[in-house]
């Protein structure tokens, strides 16, 4: 089977992050970037089912050449290719979803496999417009299950399950309060929660290797996608800082204050 | 991106990520933990040798994957940056020091005995040179291995020997003709369990706390003949032909070392506050900052041109003394000077500063001393 899989370039989580005096964006100096770290776990998502059931990975990132860096991540984790869609400029998550829709038309896949996020603008929207353009079932936040409330279901069910005649994908997903387990028929798309799995490091003769794999270039213009975006950040604010706590005398004030200042009893 | 220097290209690159990655979850969370305890678990040779950190100039027929000394400079460089100069130390002996005369000097059988299993991480080799009266001065070893019949019988003792507590395989200087001077050296691998050969004591440091340093003793201990590498008396020049090597690499280390420094340093100023402001605002910091990054980048020129001049065949041997005295002696600059910009909090254990600058400190000492560098450097002046 062939699945396509999702590689945002996104600040690296343990950077810090800075926003600009004038609130137009964060500061980009010093910043380091990686792949944004959904998009990791379905890239291995993506490299286990392909083990078990043949096929090939195909990994695509938007943005500038700076992005090769993701994919090649992923070329060296065991992607088989990579589409890279040069694109440079806002994008916003219908922008990211009409060109995905495009590469997603011309590769052909049986599964698109993304993150459930990014988490730079946490939109979580591209999977669920991927799915409704293309038509096809949407299996969002799957996630690990460790096990099921029915009696037959108990035991380690793997999260992402293709059918044996290739036509069905069940997934676990992590919903609120509990797992929920659909059945998609295929192609579909799926999004993936944080538990799905532990990604592989890139291997040494993965990284080697990773060098000679191709990546196809695609612009937008040239699939026929408008990127203009209909959404615009009007402003970008650091959450207030955190305030010192104060201590307490006793019981009685700690419940007065909780009470009539915090308001939470 | 990561800049590479004009030494490293894009996949060396890719490889550091990887290794930044491997170190910042499974080594640096647990460099506090493994400094107190005075060891680092066994079972990161096994790990290493899984990641294949420890083959990569190897050929594959052992199991390395021939990826070249660039990667292993790569490796070296973040290992310094790992938090614990001792963790570091004790890995990079494997794939520097202890394999790197087996891999260069040994026979088929040898490689197959001794390197491979290093290779996979299954065997934790050291190599054994310094001796109570003799160490960088190598023509005057004492320790010597009379041969008889099928064995040479080794008399001796070995100090300062990282991983020689837990080390299976010792490569081990010895005179096998103690009338020839440095013709008389040879390199002879000595197994663990050998009757004779006794860990006489581990050794308590300043720094590098998690690496074993062990003292060792031989006393009538028989080893195989066929353990010799190459030829009798070749020891010498062999011990030198590693000596390179060794040599890149603790400058590398230190390079790495000095980087994770300086920039937990630049994070610290920029949020400690004195007098009403960050001291990072404070110009006397900016500039002390900015001559610490100025000396770091100069080391690492000079490093870097011994490493291209090396990986690109020459014996670059004043040039790899120049970078390694050059990168040590910066480091334990670079450590000083970032432990007095921490202040108080950078002479208390809470912190890693006091680690690293006492790690920082052998540097200038291990693997030829700074005055030995410079030994070196005026005899390739004619002097």
């Amino acid at each position: 089977m062939k699945i396509l899989v999702t590689a945002k370039r996104v600040e690296d989580p343990e950077s810090k992050i800075k926003v600009k005096p004038d609130g137009t964006g964060i500061v980009q100096e010093g910043l380091k970037y990686k792949i944004n770290p959904f998009d990791e776990i379905a890239v291995e998502e993506g490299l286990r089912l392909v083990a078990k059931h043949g096929g090939e990975v195909v990994v695509v990132s938007i943005g500038g050449k700076e992005v090769h860096e993701q994919l090649r991540h992923a070329l060296a984790m065991g992607a088989h290719k990579a589409v890279w869609v040069n694109h440079t400029g806002p994008l916003d998550q219908m922008g990211v979803a009409g060109l995905l829709q495009k590469v997603v038309e011309k590769e052909k896949p049986d599964l698109v496999i993304l993150g459930k996020q990014s988490i730079d603008d946490d939109q979580n929207q591209v999977g669920q417009y991927l799915a409704e353009w293309l038509g096809w079932g949407q299996a969002t936040f799957a996630s690990k299950a460790e096990s099921f409330d029915s009696e037959n279901e108990k035991n380690k069910v793997p999260a992402l399950v293709v059918g044996a005649d290739n036509k069905t994908v069940r997934v676990v997903r992590e919903v609120d309060g509990g797992l929920a387990t659909v059945e998609c028929q295929l192609p579909a798309v799926v999004t993936t929660d944080l538990r799905l799995n532990q990604p592989r490091y890139a291997s040494l003769p993965g990284i080697m290797k990773a060098k000679s794999k191709p990546i196809e270039e695609l612009i937008p213009a040239g699939l026929g996608v408008d990127v203009t975006p209909k959404l615009t950040v009007t402003k970008m604010s650091a959450p207030p800082a955190r305030k010192a706590g104060i201590k307490v005398p006793d019981v009685a004030t700690l419940v007065e204050k909780l009470k009539t200042e915090a308001k939470v009893i | 991106m990561l800049s590479g220097y004009g030494v490293y290209q894009e996949e060396h690159q890719a490889f550091r990520r990887m290794v930044r990655e491997v170190i910042a979850k499974e080594l640096r969370p647990f460099a506090r933990e493994w400094e107190a305890a005075g060891e680092f678990p066994r079972s990161l040779f096994t790990r290493f040798g899984e990641l294949g950190f420890f083959g990569l100039k190897y050929p594959e027929a052992y199991g390395g994957t021939n990826a070249g000394e660039l990667y292993e400079a790569v490796l070296l460089e973040e290992l310094g940056r790992c938090g614990s100069g001792g963790v570091a130390a004790g890995l990079g002996a494997q794939f520097t020091i202890a394999t790197g005369p087996i891999h260069l000097y040994g026979t088929d059988e040898q490689k197959r005995r001794f390197l491979a299993p290093a290779i996979r991480g299954q065997k934790i080799g050291a190599l054994g040179i310094t001796e109570p009266d003799a160490g960088s001065d190598v023509a005057g070893i004492q320790t010597t291995a009379r041969r008889d019949g099928t064995h040479y019988v080794v008399n001796g003792a070995k100090t300062y020997i990282t991983n020689g507590v837990r080390a299976d395989f010792v490569v081990l200087a010895v005179k096998t003709d103690p009338s020839a001077g440095q013709r008389g050296l040879s390199l002879l691998i000595v197994e663990k369990g050998t009757p004779g050969f006794t860990v006489a004591k581990k050794l308590d440091k300043l720094g590098w706390r998690a690496s074993d340093t062990a003292e060792l003793l031989f006393e009538d201990c028989r080893v195989p003949a066929e353990n010799l590498l190459g030829e009798p008396g070749q020891g010498f020049a062999q011990i030198l032909g590693n000596f390179q090597w060794e040599r890149l690499s603790l400058a590398l280390g230190a390079l790495g070392a000095a980087e994770e420094v300086l920039e937990t340093t630049i994070e610290y100023v920029k949020q400690r506050r004195a007098f009403g402001q960050t001291v990072s605002a404070f110009q006397v910091v900016r500039h002390r900052l900015a001559e610490m990054a100025t000396d770091l980048e100069a080391a690492r020129q000079l490093t870097y041109h011994a490493l291209r001049l090396h990986v690109g065949g020459q014996y670059a041997i004043a040039q790899t003394s120049m970078a390694k005295k050059v990168a040590t002696e910066m480091c334990c600059r670079i450590t000083d000077q970032a432990l007095q910009l921490h202040g108080g909090a950078g002479y208390m254990k809470e912190f890693d500063i006091e680690r690293h600058w006492r790690d920082a400190r052998l540097g200038p000492i291990g693997g030829g001393t700074s005055e030995i560098m410079n030994e070196i450097i005026a005899k390739q002046l004619g002097l």
